[in-house]
């Protein structure tokens, strides 16, 4: 049978490999926004392995929420991109300092 | 022993893709690689009996914000070979902090701290039970405030996306629906007085020129 530490073993995993993947691909803000989507992947499957396991139904109405802001989150954060590709062309990090003075 | 297969493939499915959105060269590679990260998740959510998330994560994830995000990635032209120069060179930094995640969550989630028994199992639910039902009947009642906020969140995101990629270009011919619901007759519509030239037969009558 599939335990609770089965499933927090592989979202802890699903965690690390974003949280590799945002230094990996440091310098493209769409791949940033991608492992972003991952690391929320893996908060959401905690939440919904402890309210299944721990019977406890309020962790998934978590999710819910986190999905709802996540979708927000991406729309405005590709919308945002969209706009600096048209001003810079260009989504590298590292042409983004125009606040560096 | 069934299911804990199931669980097996569907983690490595997971792994697998989940490493492919952070290696692959080409960004809609990465973007597709999600795409199947989102389905396994949804299977194996599916396979601790949370229906309702599992369906959400495939319409919502897979159907809106993937699609949005190959969208963006195809409409812009990235140059790939140079965003992936010095790929390497931070990496050891990454498995180092990914590592040290990893240990800080194992401590962390030990559940012992926690007083759970590590080894519960999911609690089987009769066949007749909805979890669609039990979900929406805690979500319309106790957190039905939080759902709003959730809901006016939405319409913020959508305002907030369509404000920011809009630009108005010169040259353009736009409606002006005000203007044209305040018009009025005399605005339009000038009556002139028809002049008869001297000399034209009576047959010709309406079709002379106007002064």
């Amino acid at each position: 049978m599939i335990t609770l530490q089965h499933m927090l073993t592989l979202s802890g995993i699903l965690f690390a490999l974003s949280i590799a993947g945002i230094f990996l691909n440091r310098k493209n803000v769409i791949l940033l926004l991608m492992c972003i989507e991952l690391m929320l992947l893996a908060v959401n499957f905690s939440f919904v392995s402890f309210s299944r396991f721990l019977g406890d139904l309020d962790g998934q109405v978590f999710v819910f929420f986190v999905l709802t802001v996540a979708a927000a989150e991406s729309a405005i954060g590709l919308a945002i991109l969209v706009v600096l590709f048209r001003e810079r062309r260009s989504i590298n990090v590292e042409d983004l300092d125009t606040l560096k003075g | 022993m069934f299911v804990q297969l199931l669980f097996y493939g569907f983690s490595a499915i997971l792994i697998a893709a989940a490493l492919g959105v952070i290696v692959a060269r080409n960004p809609v590679y990465s973007a597709l690689s999600l795409v199947l990260a989102f389905f396994t998740s949804a299977a194996l959510w599916l396979l601790i009996e949370a229906e309702f998330l599992a369906i959400v994560l495939v319409l919502v994830y897979v159907g809106a914000v993937m699609v949005l995000f190959l969208f963006v990635v195809m409409m812009l032209d990235i140059n790939v070979e140079e965003i992936k120069r010095g790929f390497t060179r931070y990496a050891w930094l990454g498995w180092l902090v990914s590592t040290v995640v990893i240990a800080q969550m194992a401590a962390v989630y030990g559940l012992r701290n926690f007083g759970v028994d590590a080894s519960i199992t999911v609690a089987r639910s009769p066949a007749d039970h909805s979890n669609t039902r039990e979900l929406g009947e805690v979500l319309y009642t106790q957190y039905v405030y939080p759902f709003e906020l959730a809901a006016v969140l939405l319409l913020v995101a959508i305002v907030a996306a369509i404000a920011l990629t809009m630009r108005r270009r010169p040259g353009l011919k736009p409606q002006d629906v005000a203007k044209q619901v305040a018009v009025r007759r005399q605005d339009r519509v000038r009556l002139v007085k028809g002049v008869r030239a001297e000399g034209v037969s009576p047959e010709g009558e309406g079709r002379g020129e106007a002064p």
